[in-house]
């Protein structure tokens, strides 16, 4: 015997009015696009759940991939019998053995179709009594169990599940539009990535690179960063913007103290031009209030000048701490932290201003035309998309 | 030539060596390099770590590598004792280890600390009540090897690491150089803390290893220096050697997946024939890895027949390598209890899937003419 299948549970989902098909449909959509490596398996949908058909698949290589989809609550891995107390019983005790760290159970029957000879309750104490026997020091615990045993006799089959794996919660990526992610090498910015994804949102991301002062390996750094949030949601569109030129003339020409104010104003200039060119209607940054020096309101409030779009500021409230754990959790915290210089880190100035004044900054704008550097930045963007797939030309395929 | 000295060291594969001869010609750049032609020596050693994290199952920031089963022994256990022994300087392994574990805990005597030898039964199993027995307040390790390197015994390592999570001040280290891609062993499952593997025994290259050191685990480097593998083993990264050695792995993986049923074949084969000739003992125990059989002819010097076989070209060897030239009693051998006469005229037939059932055969005639010619002589 073997789980055939994997039972998707959706939690908020269920809340949405009208436009529900539409979330459970990209879920679908999303769940099939993560598992479409594996042959022959298929997302289903009957009677407001949904299901994985292995067909034959490891259950625990599948599940992995359907856990991490947005939208999902919880999943647990199934099987699926005919109707026939025998094969009932073999099937429950299967599941539960292949749970981990189970001490306590307790089983809980529903019989829909009722044509089933036996009765809910009495299958009850036949299932709880078989695996009773079977196993060894497990007990039956029906308030504080380990694990439920769930077993649902429907018309067409039974269907016998365990374990409960939570899944990612949130919304289906596609649901809510799309959002350029200003991805910088560091920590926050992915884990930025990440809480909005995690609202359905679709990114793009964009990288400001300064070439020679920052590395191909800097550069190579954002595409690993992308590549693992694509595990989250889509392939990502990453929009390189050669930034080398605009930095200097910054540097060059405007006073020392305002010159990484005006730089996070160049760069959400820069990027409002690609959301217009890719019609994407919001920012997302990984900015925090009070990290570091420049993270104060009146930085925030003099770079935003410069955009209406919307700014999606997802690690807005948290402290330092709880986005490294949550970098830890998706698994991007190690490529973080490789030390090679970004664009923010070179030409550091040595008194930058903390409480920038919008008037000065636009004074000091208006000193000097920057249209044409940002013009040609924008012409030399190069976009890269990334997907989930391995790229055979990066993996030393004949090497290895 | 029939070679079956497969746990001293394994015939590098072809297919490995290609990958070393390019690497070493290809990409020599230093990974620590900041220029593009060290950035990409760095990219491959990142993606040979990430492929043997995903075929152990582990992390790639838990995997270190080092220059072989030694080192990555003695970083574990010199690792563990000098980090933690504000917590305690007590660690327990058993009687049967390799002299790469054995000797690293007889180091840290000078250091104050005390270490428990655990005994093993005649089937070179160690007890479970013993070690619960030996665990103490002071405890910092517990350091017990997957497969025996002499004769083949499987310890109970999930077993191990079931009463070693009870205790969470105590690391369990596991040396399973014999056991890579032979016995399967999930880190994860059984509550290891560190692991050390070696690339020559799985058809990599002599110098190449891996230590398995799992997030919770803090060591205290051996080496110091550059800060290379996460500043656990400072020293520029042997590139082309990590690269065989993560091929050997895969190559060795699916091996196991697929051909471990014909070795165990061959194994019980030798078992069934060696258990027939009259005079000899059987040291192997029945559930014992596959790739290893030891047998002991008492009466006859071990090496006189290593020499007679070796004349017909057919490699086996006396204890293990390692130990070989120390005293002519096998360690593990009189661990197990056995007497002098059977500690001290051992043999050990190594397997690997290279093997094939004919050389098996072939291996076997000439053990048997070799042991009644050496009894007609004495007669």
């Amino acid at each position: 015997m073997e789980f055939d299948h994997i039972l998707i549970r959706y939690g908020e989902m269920a809340l949405k009015g009208k436009n529900i098909k539409q979330f459970i449909n990209q879920l679908q959509q999303n769940v099939q696009q993560k598992i479409k490596e594996f042959p022959g398996v298929k997302v289903k949908r009957t009677q407001g759940r949904m299901f994985v058909l292995l067909n034959g698949n490891d259950p625990k290589a599948v599940m992995e991939k359907c856990k991490n989809v947005f939208g999902t609550q919880s999943l647990s891995l199934a099987v699926k019998v005919e109707n026939d107390v025998e094969k009932i019983k073999e099937a429950a005790l299967y599941a539960l053995n292949n749970g981990e760290n189970i001490h306590k159970f307790k089983v809980t029957v529903k019989r829909i179709n009722k044509d089933f000879p036996v009765r809910s309750q009495e299958m009850n104490q036949v299932l709880g009594g078989h695996l009773l026997t079977n196993t060894d020091g497990i007990t039956v615990d029906v308030h504080h169990p380990d694990v439920e045993v769930k077993v649902e006799i429907r018309n067409e089959a039974t269907y016998i599940t365990s374990s409960v794996v939570p899944g990612l919660g949130g919304l289906p990526v596609g649901t809510s539009g799309k959002s350029l992610l200003l991805l910088s090498g560091g920590i926050d910015s992915p884990v930025a990535g990440f809480l909005s994804m995690k609202r359905g949102v679709e990114i793009e991301a964009i990288h400001f690179h300064s070439p020679p002062y920052t590395s191909e390996r800097s550069k190579q750094k954002v595409l690993d960063l992308a590549k693992q949030l694509t595990k989250y949601g889509k392939s990502i569109k990453v929009h390189i913007v050669p930034f080398t030129k605009l930095q200097q003339e910054i540097f060059r020409e405007m006073p020392d103290a305002y010159a990484m104010t005006i730089m996070r104003r160049m760069m959400f200039r820069i990027s409002e031009k690609v959301c217009e060119q890719e019609s994407i209607l919001s920012l997302t940054t990984g900015e925090n209030l009070g990290q570091v020096a420049s993270q104060t309101m009146e930085s925030m409030h003099t770079i935003n000048e410069v955009t209406n779009y919307p700014i999606i500021r997802p690690l807005v409230t948290m402290d330092k701490q709880e986005v490294i754990e949550l970098s830890h959790e998706i698994g991007t915290y190690e490529t973080s932290i490789l030390p090679y210089e970004d664009c923010c880190t070179i030409f550091v100035p040595k008194s930058p201003k903390t409480k920038p004044k919008r008037d000065k900054v636009n004074y000091y704008e208006s000193t000097h035309d920057f249209t044409a550097s940002i013009q040609e930045a924008v012409n030399g963007i190069e976009t890269i998309k990334i997907t989930d797939k391995k790229d055979p030309t990066e993996t030393f395929h004949d090497l290895l | 030539m029939i070679y079956l000295d497969n746990s001293a060291t394994t015939k590098p594969d072809p297919a490995v060596l290609e990958s070393f001869n390019q690497v070493s010609r290809q990409y020599y750049g230093n990974p620590s390099s900041i220029h593009q032609f060290g950035g990409t020596a760095e990219k491959l050693l990142i993606t040979a770590k990430k492929q043997a994290a995903e075929i152990l199952q582990v992390e790639k920031e838990e995997l270190i590598f080092t220059s072989g089963g030694t080192e990555g022994n003695n970083m574990a256990i010199k690792g563990v004792a000098l980090e933690h022994q504000n917590r305690g300087k007590h660690i327990i392994t058993s009687e049967i280890e390799h002299p790469s574990v054995f000797e690293a805990c007889e180091s840290l005597k000078k250091l104050g600390f005390e270490i428990t030898y655990l005994p093993v039964n005649d089937k070179g199993v160690i007890s479970i009540s013993d070690l619960k027995a030996a665990i103490r307040d002071d405890t910092i390790l517990i350091s017990i090897m997957h497969v025996n390197n002499e004769i083949g015994s499987i310890q109970p390592i999930e077993e191990i690491g079931a009463i070693a999570g009870n205790y969470p001040k105590l690391f369990f280290h596991v040396d399973d150089v014999q056991g890579l891609g032979k016995v399967p062993l999930d880190l994860k499952k059984s509550g290891i803390d560190l692991c050390t593997y070696s690339g020559h025994k799985i058809h990599g290259l002599k110098g190449t290893g891996m230590l398995y050191v799992n997030k919770r685990t803090k060591l205290f480097p051996l080496f110091h220096g550059g800060s290379q593998e996460s500043a656990l083993r400072s020293g520029t990264e042997n590139l082309a050697g990590i690269v065989a050695m993560v091929k050997a792995l895969r190559l060795i993986k699916e091996k196991e997946k697929n051909e471990i049923a014909k070795m165990y074949e061959m194994q019980q084969f030798i078992m069934n024939e060696v258990k027939a000739i009259d005079g000899v003992n059987m040291n192997t125990p029945e559930e014992a890895a596959p790739h290893i059989v030891n047998i002991s002819v008492p009466g006859i010097k071990p090496e006189v027949i290593i020499h007679m076989l070796g004349e017909q070209n057919i490699f086996i060897s006396t204890k293990s390598a390692c130990s070989s030239k120390l005293k002519d009693e096998s360690k593990v051998l009189a661990a197990c209890g056995f007497q002098a006469d059977r500690t001290t005229s051992a043999l050990r037939i190594s397997l690997s899937y290279d093997n094939t059932m004919e050389e098996i055969k072939t291996f076997i005639g000439a053990l048997k003419s070799a042991i009644s010619e050496f009894k007609k002589a004495l007669e």
